[in-house]
């Protein structure tokens, strides 16, 4: 769906291609994977995923908490507390996590969304067990020093100015994110406000923490060369002594009051580029659509904005030729609500209201008129083929899982994902397209670039 | 960023705004990874029972195959020599422009027709370049293999080039420099590139500028079409659920007919400038990006493997690095800082980035030297060498455990003239390097007075005691 418009190579991508193969899953027909699942008894969720191809395993941690959980005026913490769980536990010292696990001949990283966070380390096999044990002690015994904390502050200071300041794109899809979402903790950047973030304390980072982080909130997704077996008897070695907390689950947030307007945001920017037009839908999303409503939308998004064969890129870039590209997705995997995305980038000469009107009659078509026969058979194949290839890769396979069993969706759910995508009639999408997009569950942002060149654009606090 | 692979067509065509729904605690220490699996895509063994066959197909050509029938599936990787330092003067991003078209209308199929097909048949098809060569990226499921693989020997030997289609592509491209032209990350690198090789193919936006973009032709995209796409400059792996006979057959058929040599022009060897020099590019920007680097021994030169092993423990081993621990870990400086090596066919380089807020990113380049000049001067030290062996031999399997990661890390292997064999050698080569060659090829390769540095931003002295 969305391509990092820095050429550097983006750790959150990949997450976020993952993200989309939330509940994509491939069919019995397709040799799919056996998944083992249990339950610990302090209540930790065990999923196994068998790959016997390459003597290698990925473990990871889920936790069901993230950024949207976060208390109002801590933003950011809970990204704050991933970074931190690198530090130092009581066995651990400081810094040396990763440092071991490269040893091992391993690879580790985390990632924080508004939903989940999420840690993992790909290894050799025979080093599961190490690393099993290190993760179980990171999820109690986490000791923190003040000087490791601010340090650490800082970095992720710098972390926000590469992927949001020094971005006009990601700074207007923060304004845009920030405006959809009235109410409802989707609006506040996963990463944090910055003046929030430059606030941020050990203790806050500790109550988190001790929040959230135990057993009973907590999914292991091993997918690899192992058998059930030795996941299950290491598992119940490890994070199986560890005490749950009845408190972990997460409340419920507070929610957005129906949308009344269509709201619109712009930013004139140097670094803009070409003028662009954005535009997110607030829509159900897997977990909270009616049966095949969600299915719809991914479909819909498929055939309406999805690479070259799509509507958009048709209609705007090959057709009245007023854009140099266009494209949209559907992100479903929000366990409160869903987004659905259009962009348009206009064509030298073409004035922005033109590609809006263009954008918005592409849209309106398919609300009135529906798809085709055609287009609803070619993005059914698509999709089924995507998971194919997905059990091709077992990392890929362990974010499928961890991430919809994560949200609360069952392996059931996850792997009935093709059978419904089949099941999803003309009507079903047209229905879908109708009901959502509507310009007032909308918001669309513009990116101008300007000009003249702006008076010292230094940061200033008291502006945010 | 700074590997120089051009943008593919997704790259413009998806040009839109970051996402930042995800933050994630190592893009920095993420990157080396991805960059070090790009650049060394022969340092690591395989499972112990992947085995590697040489297939020779009836019309003589020959590709490496790895047998897999766990999944429905296969990937083709290929590659011909000969990239965009191809590229004539004044038409630079030629070989970008071609790998954006080769999909866009083939044979009888108009550019719309062959999108859908594509879609149609589930293929995934893909074309990129380097400096170096024009790499094409082919998967399909087993059931529709014989017609992806149609469609693939039109995209290879038929690209019609139609007028309308280019005209789209090139607004798609322009749109995209026009961006890059803000972007701090592509202007560290192409002013890097230009400074350590000014004058040579090496030294030319790979993507290239608008004036170049809009100078090529139709014709021009059909004439490097036909001097670079030929049998004897070619490499193919293929792996995943096809057997021998029947990827002899589709190497026939989707390569067969192309010439027999390919029409190169000759590219010189050549060293980056020495003697150091530092540029600073102006852009009204929070977080200065800066690139660094210098020349380093070529693929075969006897040091290169130990010069892998020092990268490494230096920037390329995440949080394991020195750069990482004075930088990012002591300091906060920065959230990414890293370093590699990147072979090219007629250059090396050691090289590497950093960003830091404006007033402190003086700070950051003044450690990264510091901490250059002292693994010359003392060597690295023997823990941290054996950490950086360590994770070099077992980190191996975790590059060959997809199709499509096998199929890139083996085609790398064959292009650097290896064969097959170099899989299983490899952790012995890298086990038998000592602590005494890290610390004299240390001092051959961290030739910090040579040292370029690009810094795009307003960067500011760093004012005493600003370390954050």
């Amino acid at each position: 769906m969305v391509a990092s418009l820095r050429t550097g190579f983006s750790f959150c991508l990949m997450v976020i291609a993952s993200m989309f193969a939330l509940t994509k899953s491939p069919t019995a027909a397709y040799a799919a994977p056996s998944i083992t699942e249990f339950k610990l008894d302090n209540g930790m969720q065990v999923v196994v995923i068998p790959d016997s191809r390459s003597p290698v395993v990925t473990h990871m941690v889920w936790y069901k908490v993230g950024a949207a959980d976060e208390t109002k005026g801590v933003s950011g913490i809970a990204h704050f507390l991933e970074h931190l769980m690198f530090k130092s536990t009581e066995n651990i010292p400081s810094g040396e996590f990763s440092k071991i696990v490269s040893r091992l001949g391993g690879q580790d990283n985390a990632f924080t969304g508004h939903d989940v966070t999420s840690y993992f380390q790909r290894i050799s096999k025979d080093r599961l067990r190490k690393v099993m044990e290190m993760e179980a002690d990171r999820m109690v015994n986490l000791k923190l020093a003040d000087k490791e904390v601010l340090t650490e502050r800082d970095v992720i200071l710098e972390e926000r100015r590469s992927r949001i300041e020094n971005n006009p794109a990601a700074i207007l899809d923060e304004q845009m994110d920030a405006t959809l979402y009235l109410h409802h903790p989707y609006g506040v950047p996963v990463i944090g406000w910055e003046h929030e973030i430059a606030q941020l304390s050990r203790q806050n980072a500790i109550d988190f923490y001790k929040r959230y982080y135990a057993p009973n909130n907590a999914i292991l997704v091993v997918a690899g060369d192992v058998t059930p077996e030795e996941v299950k008897k290491n598992a119940i070695e490890t994070y199986g002594k560890l005490p749950a907390n009845p408190a972990a689950p997460r409340a419920v947030r507070a929610s957005d009051p129906p949308q009344r307007v269509a709201r619109r945001v712009l930013l004139e920017d140097p670094r803009a580029g070409k003028a662009s037009i954005h535009r997110d839908y607030l829509v159900p999303s897997y977990t909270t659509a009616a049966p095949l409503e969600a299915e719809a939308l991914d479909l819909l998004a498929k055939i309406a904005a999805d690479g070259p064969t799509s509507r958009l890129y048709k209609k705007l870039v090959m057709e009245e030729k007023v854009a140099s590209s266009a494209g949209g997705s559907y992100m479903g995997s929000g366990l409160d609500s869903g987004k659905f995305s259009v962009y348009a980038v206009s064509a030298d000469g073409t004035d922005l209201d033109k590609l809006e009107a263009s954008l918005d009659s592409v849209l309106a078509d398919i609300a009135t008129n529906g798809v085709s026969q055609a287009e609803l058979d070619r993005a059914k194949n698509g999709y089924v083929a995507e998971y194919i290839y997905e059990n091709d890769n077992q990392a890929s396979l362990a974010r499928r899982y961890g991430w919809g069993l994560a949200l609360g969706r069952s392996i059931e759910q996850i792997e009935g994902w093709p059978d419904e995508i089949r099941k999803v009639t003309l009507d079903d999408v047209k229905k879908a397209a109708s009901t959502y997009i509507d310009a007032r569950r909308s918001v669309t942002g513009i990116l101008k670039p300007l000009k003249a060149p702006i008076a010292e654009a230094t940061p200033d606090k008291s502006r945010s | 960023m700074t590997t120089r692979t051009s943008s593919r067509k997704s790259s413009p065509r998806t040009l839109a705004r970051e996402q930042d729904r995800i933050a994630g605690y190592g893009l920095a220490y993420a990157l080396p990874l991805i960059l070090a699996a790009l650049l060394f895509l022969s340092f690591n063994q395989p499972a112990a029972a992947m085995k590697i066959q040489t297939v020779k197909s009836p019309g003589g050509i020959e590709a490496w195959l790895v047998e897999d029938h766990s999944n429905p599936m296969m990937a083709l990787r290929f590659s011909f020599e000969g990239g965009s330092a191809q590229d004539p003067a004044g038409k630079e991003g030629l070989a970008n422009f071609v790998s954006s078209m080769l999909d866009e209308g083939a044979g009888d199929i108009d550019a719309a027709a062959f999108q859908e097909k594509l879609e149609d048949l589930a293929v995934r098809l893909s074309f990129s370049d380097t400096q170096d060569a024009f790499y094409g990226n082919f998967e399909t499921l087993t059931a529709n293999r014989n017609e992806a693989a149609e469609l693939l020997r039109l995209a290879i030997n038929s690209p019609t080039f139609e007028k309308d289609a280019a005209e789209r592509i090139r607004a798609q491209i322009l749109a995209s420099l026009v961006y890059a032209a803000k972007d701090p990350d592509r202007v560290a690198s192409n002013e890097w590139y230009a400074l350590a090789f000014g004058g040579h193919a090496y030294g030319r936006p790979t993507s290239g500028t608008d004036a170049s973009v809009k100078a090529i032709s139709t014709e021009d995209l059909a004439d490097y079409h036909k001097r670079v796409f030929a049998r004897s400059n070619l490499r193919v792996v293929a792996v995943g659920d096809i057997s021998a006979a029947e990827l002899s057959a589709l190497l026939d058929k989707v390569f067969g007919a192309l010439p027999e040599k390919p029409d190169l022009v000759p590219v010189s060897k050549i060293e980056p400038a020495t003697g150091g020099k530092t540029k600073i590019i102006e852009m009204d920007v929070p977080q200065s990006v800066a690139m660094f680097g210098f020349g380093a021994m070529p693929r075969k030169d006897p040091d290169f493997l130990t010069a892998f092993v020092l990268n490494q423990l230096i920037g390329g081993g995440g949080f394991a690095s020195r750069l990482m621990e004075e930088v990012r870990e002591k300091r906060g400086l920065a959230y990414s800082v890293y370093s590699y090596l990147q072979p090219m066919r007629n250059a090396s380089i050691f090289s590497g980035g950093v960003a830091t807020r404006n007033d402190a990113v003086q700070t950051s380049i003044d450690l990264i030297r510091q901490e250059l000049q002292k693994v010359a001067t003392d060597g690295p030290n023997e823990t941290e060498f054996e950490n950086a062996k360590s994770y070099l031999t077992g980190s191996y399997a975790l590059r060959f455990d997809t199709n499509v990661k096998i199929a890139t890390q083996l085609l790398g292997l064959m292009e650097e003239g290896y064969g097959p064999d170099y899989v299983e050698k490899r952790n012995a080569l890298i086990e038998a390097i000592t602590l005494e060659d890290a610390k004299r090829v240390a001092k051959r390769l961290l030739t910090t007075n040579d040292m370029i540095v690009t810094i795009v931003g307003k960067p500011e002295t760093p004012v005493a005691g600003s370390k954050g």
